[in-house]
């Protein structure tokens, strides 16, 4: 644990010093306290958290600093104007001394008021950056990302669960370091949210559809969730009319921000959804106010088709003429999983007559890559097909890597099905170049420095359980144990030193040049 | 080298195809013959006496007319024969001259007509980066230019063709910006290994002798081409102390050396470089050693390339001569040039500024996208 305290630390640290740049550091300096919020809210850390903290102010520069005092008196202000005398005398004494802190927010925590939560044995620095994780909520909301639900965080959850369509019901036993992520128990929701499939104005019904299918996994890999998703609100959209006395861009973006969380509790969102849905918002909220209904429906329509054939459809074509330019004859192209965009790779090549071999790397427990070897062989591609175990023993035949990617963040980072990073080190140590393909849509300007702080965390008794092995199954009732934690996680981070090219539709580029194509097409993208 | 080619028993039925571009190379700097030493030796004027009479060579000769090839192609080869004249300043004068015998009425004409010719030119030799991306450069200027599109026809003509005929200034301009640049990196007492004959390592060694830089240079023989010689003529002819060693010597030799400065046929999207055979071995060495590789080369040899490895390029083949000839049944590897992946690479200076090998990327996708 220690480890993972160092690589926090210096998120906060290097956040901090950017603090500069409006946005960025803003959301980065966010996120970075929100992951020491998990730490510090395990009781049982407390003494760790403390050395760490002592460390802080000095390394910290003092710019920031004073901002966070400023934000403070902001925040402190604003409730003093909302709140009554008694509370907001209290308040002030705790801004005076560090030791009042604790006596003072007990109450607040127990009436549950504005304060999400304040965990009782923070020590008072830690509550300095609890300040940091809910900000002065107004004048942040509209230029910052809701910070990520955090679900240790009990206050929170229970919260959230009043809100919610799907009652999702908490796994147990769940994993020590990745308690923050979502983890739900599997397979008990379904029958129930069918039977509400007829309860009038709950959702959409496409959208209630795609949730579905997101639930029980019909619908996988980041194009396909986002296409079902974009085609969803389309139809959504379609049958929206304005209520009485409200505005189409306010109503139709709140709209969607209620699909949206109910798809987010259905599956945590795919970073392309995400940005789908900032495109489509942002559309929304640029609506010309002159537009009658229909037209803007139309106008919202249109560019949700516009999106999807330009950013998804022509895009992977792009990255496929790009790609088979490195195919060459007698080339043995190795694979993981069942990327999207490398199938259509390998399909078009063979269709120009190149004569290649694809070895599929696979693994438990999803078995993507078994629909990849049916549809390649059904083809006509000599295909080789082994389990990711054997990885290093296959890769000194391979002559290319193509790996596809769920998003690659700013500092080149790939963010891929869990896996491809230990095909890539392989191929990388192997000396085989490694063509990671992603669409430039799926960018995202995040920075992320392991694979614990945003994951998603899988079924885990889809490990436990072996196919057809009844004489396999020693992990048949794991979850009366509580000693024993199963952790299926889904994706991983591959960091850009085994990349040796990215293929998007802006070309073959290394994965240095992401933040470029972020910065300079942002704007196209969002079609601001 | 002509015997050789004879007695070269190639296994493969069919030759492969000589490189234009390194052909015109070896042309300019290789040192094919011990007379040609005699002979500059003689001059005891500097290389720049050589480069004339060579110019002068050059100019005598009529331009060759290949058969089917139109006249961007014969214009191209007659600039491209002039030793000062880079090959992207002779595309650029190509498809200059191309614009001024234009009957083109409108820019759209033109820019297909101009379209057209480049594609010939990049076609009539593969192998040449800077040709490629000096051709998409000049066309990126056509087509981007936005004040083109508000002026009148021959305005606009008339600036495109002065913007040709000025590209041989900025390419020396470049090279001058780029030795500007380099002298930061050479201090007094260093020692720096140079590889071939680049015409901007040599604007940057002569501009840091001019400045009285104390430095010791080791020029590698450059084989086949033995480029290598001339180079460490043309820095004898300097005052500059140099020792030439043979390529194989290089490892041996690094040890001593405190940098090495190479210049570049391309510079490819990833950051690595195109350049003469041997380049990507001296670079590996070097990087083992921790020595700085410092690359010279002109902005307009960026190219949107991204070689994964070696073999992923267009072959370009030359002869090799060997002295003996080569033993019946014996292939001989007769490729030109070898890419030199980012890693190995510390610095680029070009004339757009002191780069990290991953710019490059930015730069281009500012440029092309």
């Amino acid at each position: 644990y220690l480890q993972h305290f160092a690589v926090t630390y210096i998120v906060v640290l290097r956040n901090t010093s950017n603090c500069k740049v409006p946005v960025w550091g803003k959301r980065l300096l966010t996120q970075g306290s929100m992951i020491v919020g998990v730490y510090c809210v395990e009781p049982n850390k407390r003494d760790l958290i403390e050395t760490k903290n002592e460390g802080d102010p000095t390394s910290v520069p003092q710019k920031p600093k004073l901002s966070k005092a400023e934000r403070r008196a902001i925040q402190e202000a604003q409730r003093a104007a909302k709140a009554a005398a008694k509370e907001a005398g209290l308040k002030s004494t705790a801004k005076e001394s560090d030791v009042n802190t604790k006596i003072s927010k007990q109450p607040k925590a127990g009436k549950a008021s504005l304060k999400k939560d304040v965990t009782q044995v923070n020590p008072p620095v830690a509550s300095d950056k609890k300040t940091d994780e809910c900000p002065p909520d107004k004048d942040r909301k509209k230029d910052l990302p809701q910070p990520r639900m955090q679900f240790d965080d009990v206050h929170r959850v229970v919260k959230a669960k009043k809100r919610s369509v799907v009652n999702q019901s908490e796994a147990q036993n769940r994993v020590e370091l990745f308690r923050h992520l979502p983890q739900y128990a599997h397979g008990t929701q379904l029958p129930d949210l069918e039977s509400k499939f007829f309860q009038p104005d709950l959702m959409h019904p496409s959208v209630y559809k795609v949730g579905l299918q997101y639930l029980s996994g019909d619908i996988s890999g980041g194009n396909a969730r986002c296409i079902a998703m974009l085609l969803a609100f389309r139809e959504a959209i379609n049958d929206y009319s304005t209520p009485a006395e409200k505005i189409l861009s306010r109503d139709l973006t709140a709209k969607i921000s209620s699909y949206v969380s109910f798809l987010i509790e259905c599956r945590p969102l795919s970073i392309s959804m995400g940005n789908a849905i900032r495109f489509l918002k942002n559309r929304i909220t640029k609506l010309p106010l002159a537009l009658s209904e229909s037209e803007a429906k139309a106008s919202l329509q249109s560019d949700i088709d516009r999106f999807i054939s330009e950013k998804i459809i022509v895009a992977g074509k792009v990255i496929v003429s790009h790609a088979v330019t490195k195919i060459r004859d007698d080339d043995v192209l190795l694979t993981y999983g069942s990327p999207s965009v490398v199938e259509m790779i390998f399909d078009h090549a063979h269709e120009l007559g190149k004569k290649f071999r694809v070895v599929v790397v696979d693994s438990r427990p999803n078995l993507e890559g078994q629909g990849l070897l049916r549809r390649l062989v059904a083809k006509g591609i000599s295909c080789t097909y082994t389990h990711i175990n054997a990885v290093s023993y296959i890769m000194h035949e391979a002559t290319r890597v193509f790996l596809g990617a769920s998003s690659v963040l700013s500092n080149g980072t790939v963010y891929s099905r869990v896996g491809t990073a230990s095909v890539a080190m392989v191929a990388h140590a192997f000396g085989v170049p490694v063509l990671m393909c992603c669409e430039a849509y799926k960018f995202h300007e995040r920075v992320q420095l392991d694979s614990i702080c945003f994951n998603e965390l899988g079924d885990p008794d889809a490990i436990s359980r072996v196919p057809r092995g009844e004489s396999l199954s020693n992990l048949k009732n794991w979850a009366e144990n509580e000693n024993l934690h199963i952790l299926n996680l889904k994706y991983d981070i591959t960091p850009s030193d085994y990349v040796s090219m990215l293929i998007t539709d802006y070309g073959m580029l290394p994965p240095t040049s992401v933040p470029v194509i972020v910065r300079e097409y942002r704007r196209e993208h969002v079609w601001i | 080298m002509e015997p050789d080619a004879a007695q070269n028993p190639n296994p493969s039925p069919v030759p492969p195809p000589i490189s234009a571009y390194y052909q015109t190379r070896a042309e300019h700097h290789a040192v094919v013959s011990s007379d040609w030493l005699a002979h500059a030796a003689a001059a005891a004027a500097a290389s720049p006496g050589a480069d004339a009479a060579a110019a002068a060579d050059a100019a005598a000769a009529p331009p060759p007319s290949p058969g089917g090839a139109g006249g961007v192609i014969e214009e191209f080869n007659f600039w491209r024969r002039k030793p000062e004249a880079a090959e992207a300043v002779a595309a650029i004068m190509a498809l200059a001259a191309v614009i001024r015998s234009s009957r083109a009425t409108t820019m759209m004409e033109l820019e297909i007509e101009l379209k057209k010719a480049s594609d010939k030119l990049k076609s009539w030799d593969a192998t040449s980066i800077s040709l490629s991306a000096a051709c998409d450069l000049f066309m990126r200027f056509v087509t981007r230019t936005s004040h083109l599109e508000h002026e009148k026809f021959d305005a606009a003509k008339s600036r495109l063709i002065e913007r040709g005929e000025k590209f041989g200034e900025i390419s020396l301009k470049a090279r001058k910006t780029i030795a500007m640049l380099s002298q930061d990196f050479i201090y007094d007492g260093c020692t720096m290994l140079v590889h071939g004959y680049s015409r901007v390592v040599l604007e940057v060694l002569k501009l840091a002798a001019s400045n009285r830089k104390l430095f010791r240079v080791l020029c590698t023989e450059g084989r086949p081409d033995r480029t290598g010689l001339r180079m460490s003529n043309a820095l004898a002819a300097l005052g500059i102390p140099v020792k030439v060693l043979i390529d194989s010597a290089v490892a041996y030799s690094m040890d001593e050396v405190d940098m090495v400065f190479v210049g570049a046929d391309g510079v490819v999207e990833s950051g690595g470089i195109i350049n003469m055979m041997g380049t990507y071995q001296i670079a590996l060495v070097a990087h083992s050693m921790n020595k700085p590789v410092y690359v010279a080369a002109e902005s307009y040899k960026f190219a949107r390339l991204y070689p994964l490895d070696q073999k992923d390029m267009t072959p370009a083949h030359r002869p090799i001569d060997f002295g003996v000839p080569v033993p019946t049944g014996v292939e001989v590897e007769t490729s030109a040039r070898d890419y030199t992946p980012p890693q190995y690479l510390t610095l680029l200076l070009t004339d757009l500024g002191v780069l990290t090998p991953s710019v490059v990327s930015d730069e281009l996708i500012q440029l092309y996208l």
